[in-house]
């Protein structure tokens, strides 16, 4: 049997001496939602489990620079009730507070989220995006990078051996701009994303489209950058022609499996209809 | 009896049951909640095939292992000959169930029990489970019931020739049996008919859900004896099997039944129960043994999936003149599925004179299945009531309407045999028809569904014992696991019979060494058979305690009458005296004759046939194929609801089960046989923001075999859901979908090719 | 395996308890603390049947290591009564009969109250959202739902 061990540090500096120190031996323990599941079913079996949630680094939100740095270990439910970032990036406190139900939101986080390195992870759409970028520290120290940059395919990450995620930093959001995230499900509840997918973009003054951004979960590998859906809503008013264009490059970009939640001719199509649906919320917060 | 003067006191109320107060503290006692000094973990070791010949299994790594105190495989069991005995309405067999339990020779399913052990702690236990070595050499499996019927199958189990055709066959199959039944000349009926339509439909094998999984507590003592503690749906069930199993003496075997958590049938078999007793008989100490939600869903009986084909005759004015229909279900990997009651209740609902139905009753490699809700019953009805709905829409009738022309009535030869007597079924049509669900207006892409179902009901096997405390408080015990507040109905049938207050009743459920045989909580017959013994009970006391208030009163047991609880001198001429209270009476016992106290034990007979009638609204999105369930409404006969809000509840949970199976739910299995969703997340059960209210209208028709026209209630509202929500999607997108669930893929899918 | 020690507040009482690092906060309130109010209907967070607070948070104590709990409050069913009075969403729960096996209840219970503290007047929708990780199979939920919603109302009243 092996030994586990549980630490709980109080600093970054910290826990990565502890991660360095055990290798791949090593989990860090944010929400738990994944880890202690995996744990359960004797998926993993690590030596030390690193729980980073008494570091005031990663469970605290703060504005910067008009934007805001979130606690890489900030639960669902903590998030839910910031203003300022409800107010900036609604997109991406819905995504996150998908995830699950009422209990799963008092832990889960987007640290752990994005780490997961889950296809179907709801919060990572949202949060490519909203060009969230992430602080990460590591025995070399610390660097910084965006999101999209993270997953590798399903459970994997770019994050090096003793590396950790800090927090993310959301940008001031532009004027005349608006982000949102939709997902399928066959409940209204309680399942992992079919398809899920974040937009997020900018009007002129005239209400034409300046600026947009848009991924997809749940249908490739790993989460999807449609630059072609972005481009089919940049320079038009999110008209009949332009959704269309964008449910198009969205079904092109999919390149899903088959499994127990859906068929790769379900997801491609349900892809289109969300990215479609997502535009026009994001539009509507918008124009205010 | 109070019933007999008219006015009733206590049933038809909804009084706060008694066993309440421990359920919403959390002091109350469910089956993993017991603990005993120096109890061990038990733990088993499952096979990751579906289908594989066992060539050996070496558990001396795991035995050798600190902590682990016992270890057992089905050598350890008592050798089993093939015998058959009822079970509610599924029959099992003993060699069956013994190897289902333990695996011998072969396992059969992913999931299915190789060897236990138990062991100081769980993680000790995990361990070792991982060190027992078996050697498995793998077999083709089969998981579908149509590919298991083909000639080419892999073949479960070399002695199974299909029973109910002649000649016997010489060459064994995965059919275990073949069921007919026929009434009349479909022939010559559908040579009548204006308008035939048929259908075949899927269904898929759906798992009970209670949210308790199995869990059981034993301890064998160096002289033979045990105490079992476990959640069952039937403690005198579990003795008789775990006795037999473990070649043990009935009065030896003391089981405990603990608060129960859900079981809808699933907890009428055993499974953990046996193998806590040997494992805690080989370890000398106590044992308790807990599912994963993972074990209860790849090992505990889920109820049949199976393809079925209905085909029904009507003239123009919409009169069924035949009905046909082929039932093929999924037994799982050892003998018996529900197909006989599946059958029988096909068309039941209906005054049909040419009934011709096919059953057949199939093993495939996957988990046994186990009696759920109205066994067989909800698979059958939603083909017929499908095909009805058709009919309706063809004939341009209303779907009630057509119902209420061919429904059976009094005196209706039922096609399965017997002649009705007194039912609701026409009322709930009525009823259905006349609330304001039925006619209130829709939206765009909604539509409306109806569908009914019948069931039987069933009696039994029901002991009560009534002892009256000096106090006059009543202490009433009766054999039956309490699943959804049946304590609180036997103290309300109790104190209305003796005409006192049920707070002054305290109903428990007695241990096997307390009481005589009672057979299961299941099939409807708590309220009804249980409750008669309570019926019956209640009388002798009055008997008793009208034989006391003579001999206070030195009159004659004669001018002695019992009355709103009080015994009275029957009129003038039996003398002056003051009414008695049982209180008053029960204080004197001791000096006119010792302790009151009276035990019935009961073969309850004449259940009476439950119907149900469902209208359910859905909405449907056009582009990704989900179901929104709008409204809801189910009408019943119940007979007589003794609790109403606990029938009430019974109603909405059975519907809610019922939308689940037939939207989301389902077993999926991948390429190597294994169960791909063993767990809420993935096996879709509705969640609260799934549902609208759902509500509920009771008709009581009463059933004239029971003193207060009780017909038994859990059963029926499983039946109608499945084909209320595929009508109310057909309505809707004018596509009828038959392949169940009727999931968002699905739906997008028959959308696509429809348009 | 060293065992790790805890020092908390379970229910205002503070406790202490040893845990092995993989042992959940369900296993240890059941297990070391017996408190068995709280239940394990799956282990994976999908039931809600183990419901506690911690934080003043409402989670899944199967989702949590007991060693997390080290200086902080849970809160559990056993808490929730006051003294020999019941609270009143358990009064409600009893009088609108929004239980039979009574499994899931516990965790509807504490789901229920930590819904009540924040909102004191949620919708019928918001009620069934806020519930949907706690499953029940025997109601069909509509008699819980019932409860919550007239007890938030009565609570407004008081
Ligand atoms: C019932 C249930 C429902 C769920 N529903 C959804 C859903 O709808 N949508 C969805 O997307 N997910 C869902 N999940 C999965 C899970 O809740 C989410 O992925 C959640 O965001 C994980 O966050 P966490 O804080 O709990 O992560 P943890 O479990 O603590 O960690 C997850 C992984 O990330 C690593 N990690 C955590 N933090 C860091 C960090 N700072 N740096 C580096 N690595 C880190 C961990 O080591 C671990 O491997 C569900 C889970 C459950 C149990
Ligand atoms: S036991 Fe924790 S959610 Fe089911
Ligand atoms: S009352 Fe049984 S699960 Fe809810």
């Amino acid at each position: 049997m092996n030994a586990l061990t549980y630490e709980s540090p109080g600093s970054v500096d910290e826990a990565v001496k502890l991660l360095a120190a055990a290798g791949s031996d090593a989990k860090i323990l944010a929400g738990g939602t994944d880890l202690l599941v995996q744990l359960r079913m004797g998926m993993i079996k690590p030596a030390l489990i690193v729980d980073v949630k008494n570091i005031s680094e990663t469970t605290v939100i703060k504005e910067e620079s008009g934007g805001y740095r979130v606690g890489s270990a900030v639960s669902g439910a903590e998030l839910g009730e910031h203003d300022g970032m409800n107010n900036t990036w609604p997109g991406v406190v819905e995504a996150l507070e998908l995830i699950g139900s009422t209990q799963i939101q008092g832990r889960a986080s987007m640290g752990g989220n994005l780490c997961n390195a889950s296809p179907a992870a709801d919060a990572v759409p949202a949060m490519i995006p909203a060009d969230a970028v992430c602080t990460i520290a590591g025995p070399d120290g610390r660097r910084e990078a965006r999101v999209e940059d993270i997953v590798t395919g399903p459970g994997q990450t770019s994050l090096k051996a003793g590396e950790m995620v800090v927090d993310f930093y959301f940008p001031p959001r532009p004027a005349r701009s608006g982000d949102a995230y939709l997902r399928f499900i066959p409940r209204t509840e309680m399942d992992i994303a079919v398809v899920g997918a974040g937009i997020s973009l900018t009007l002129d003054e005239a209400g034409v489209c300046s600026a947009a951004r848009v991924a997809l979960g749940a249908v490739a590998a790993t989460q999807l950058v449609v630059e072609d859906g972005a481009a089919a809503l940049i320079g038009s008013t999110l008209d009949d022609a332009a959704l269309e264009k964008l449910d198009a490059a969205a079904r092109a970009a999919c390149r899903p499996i088959d499994d127990k939640r859906g068929t790769i001719e379900y997801r491609t199509k349900v892809a289109g209809v969300l990215a479609r649906r997502a535009a026009k919320i994001a539009q509507q917060r918008a124009e205010g | 009896m109070t019933s007999e003067n008219g006015e009733l006191k206590w049933v038809g109320k909804s009084p706060i049951r008694p066993d309440g107060a421990d359920k919403v503290t959390g002091r109350a006692k469910f089956g993993a909640d017991l603990m005993l000094p120096g109890m061990l973990v038990g733990k088993v070791l499952r096979s990751p095939h579906a289908h594989a010949k066992i060539k050996s299994i070496d558990t001396s790594k795991a035995e050798a292992l600190p902590g682990v105190k016992a270890v057992v495989t089905s050598a350890d069991m008592a050798e089993m000959q093939p015998e058959w005995v009822a079970a509610g309405e599924v029959q099992i067999n003993f060699l069956d169930l013994s190897n289902n339990i333990l695996a011998s020779g072969k396992v059969l399913y992913d999931g299915h029990a190789v060897a236990a052990v138990a062991a100081t702690n769980s993680a000790i236990a995990n361990a070792a489970l991982e060190l027992i070595e078996v050697d498995y050499e793998v077999l083709p499996h089969v998981i579908d019931v149509e590919e298991a019927m083909a000639p080419d199958a892999p073949i479960l189990h070399d002695d199974m020739f299909t029973q109910g055709v002649t000649p016997t066959p010489d060459k064994p199959s995965n059919v275990f049996k073949e069921v007919d039944i026929a009434v009349g000349d479909v022939e010559a009926g559908f040579a009548k008919a204006d308008l035939i339509v048929e259908r075949s439909f899927k269904t898929a094998a759906v798992h009970q859900g209670y949210i308790e999984p199995h869990a059981a507590v034993a301890s064998f003592s160096e002289d033979g004896q045990a105490e079992l503690w476990c959640c069952t749906q039937g403690h005198f069930t579990v003795r008789a099997y775990c006795a037999k199993l473990l070649g043990m003496d009935l009065s030896d075997l003391r089981v405990t039944a603990s608060e129960i958590g859900g079981g809808f049938g699933g907890k009428t078999t055993v499974y953990l129960e046996p193998v806590a007793l040997l494992l805690s008989r080989k370890a000398g100490r106590p044992v308790r043994a807990v599912m994963t939600r993972e074990e209860v869903f790849r090992a505990s009986g889920p109820t049949s999936g199976a393809s079925t084909w209905a085909k029904i005759g009507v003239t123009k004015d919409g009169k069924i003149v035949a009905g046909e229909a082929i039932l093929k279900y999924q037994a799982g990997a050892f003998a018996s599925s529900p197909i006989q009651p599946g059958c029988m209740c096909a068309f039941a609902p209906y005054d049909v004179e040419n009934v011709k139905v096919k059953g057949y009753d199939v093993v495939s490699n996957r988990p046994k299945v186990a009696a759920y809700r109205a066994p067989g019953a909800p698979i059958s009805e939603h083909a017929v009531e499908s095909v009805l709905d058709e009919i309706a829409k063809k004939l341009g009738i209303d779907p009630l309407e057509l119902r209420e022309k061919n429904a059976a009535k009094e005196g209706t030869n039922a096609a399965y045999g017997p002649k009705f007597g007194p039912i609701g079924f026409a009322d709930t049509l009525a009823a259905a028809k006349a609330h304001p669900h039925y006619s209130a207006p829709l939206g765009p892409n909604q539509g409306r569904g109806v569908a009914s179902g019948f069931w039987f009901n069933i009696g039994g096997e029901s002991c009560a014992t009534l002892n009256v405390g000096e106090d006059g408080t009543l202490v009433l015990a009766t054999g039956s696991p309490d699943i959804g507040g049946s304590r609180a109905s036997m103290a309300i049938m109790a104190a209305e019979t003796l005409g006192i207050d049920v707070a002054d009743v305290r109903p428990i459920v007695a241990d096997t060494a307390s009481l005589g045989y009672t057979f299961l909580t299941g099939g409807s017959r708590v309220t009804f058979a249980t409750g008669m013994a309570v019926i019956e009970a209640s009388k002798q006391v009055i008997e008793t305690l009208r034989e006391r208030a003579a001999k206070i009163w030195d009159i004659s047991i004669d001018a002695v009458i019992w009355e709103d609880g009080f015994a009275k001198p029957a009129g003038a001429n039996a003398g002056e005296f003051e009414p008695m209270s049982l209180g008053e009476i029960a204080a004197q016992a001791g000096k006119t004759g010792g302790p009151i106290s009276a035990n019935s034990s009961i073969n309850a007979e004449g259940a009476g046939p439950g119907f149900g009638t469902h209208i359910c609204d859905v909405e449907v999105d056009l582009e990704t194929g989900a179901v929104t369930v709008l409204r809801y409404t189910a009408v019943q006969d119940c007979g007589k609801a003794i609790h109403k809000a606990y029938v009430e509840g019974q109603i909405q949970g059975g519907a809610a089960q019922g939308i689940g199976w037939a939207l989301n739910e389902e077993y999926i299995y991948n390429d190597e046989g294994r169960l791909d969703n063993p767990g809420f997340l993935d096996y879709r059960i509705p969640v609260a923001s799934d549902l609208p209210m759902i509500d509920t209208v009771i008709v009581e028709v009463a059933n004239p075999n029971h003193p207060y026209g009780v017909r038994g209630v859990g059963e029926v509202p499983i039946i109608p859901p499945m084909a209320a929500v595929g009508n109310a999607i057909d309505s809707a997108i004018g596509v009828r979908m038959t392949d169940l669930p009727m999931s968002p893929p699905k739906i997008l899918a028959a959308l696509d090719n429809g348009s | 395996m060293a065992k790790i020690h805890v020092s908390t507040t379970v229910n205002g009482e503070p406790t202490e308890f040893l845990c092995e690092p993989q042992q959940t906060l369900l296993d240890v309130l059941r297990d070391e603390l017996r408190l068995t109010g709280s239940k394990e209907g799956c282990a994976t967070g999908d039931c809600g049947a183990c419901s506690v607070t911690l934080y003043g948070r409402l989670i899944c104590s199967c989702l949590a290591l007991g060693a997390e709990a080290e200086g902080h409050e849970i809160e559990t069913i056993e808490g929730m009564a006051d003294g020999d009075s019941f609270h009143p969403l358990q009064q409600k729960f009893l009088e609108h009969a929004a239980l039979q096996c009574g499994i899931c209840t516990p965790g509807f219970l504490v789901a229920a109250k930590s819904l009540l503290e924040r909102n004191s007047d949620p919708s019928e929708t918001e009620v069934r959202y806020w519930l949907a990780g706690n499953l029940c199979r025997c109601t069909g939920y509509d008699k819980i739902i019932r409860a919550v919603l007239e007890c938030a109302a009565d609570m407004r009243g008081a």
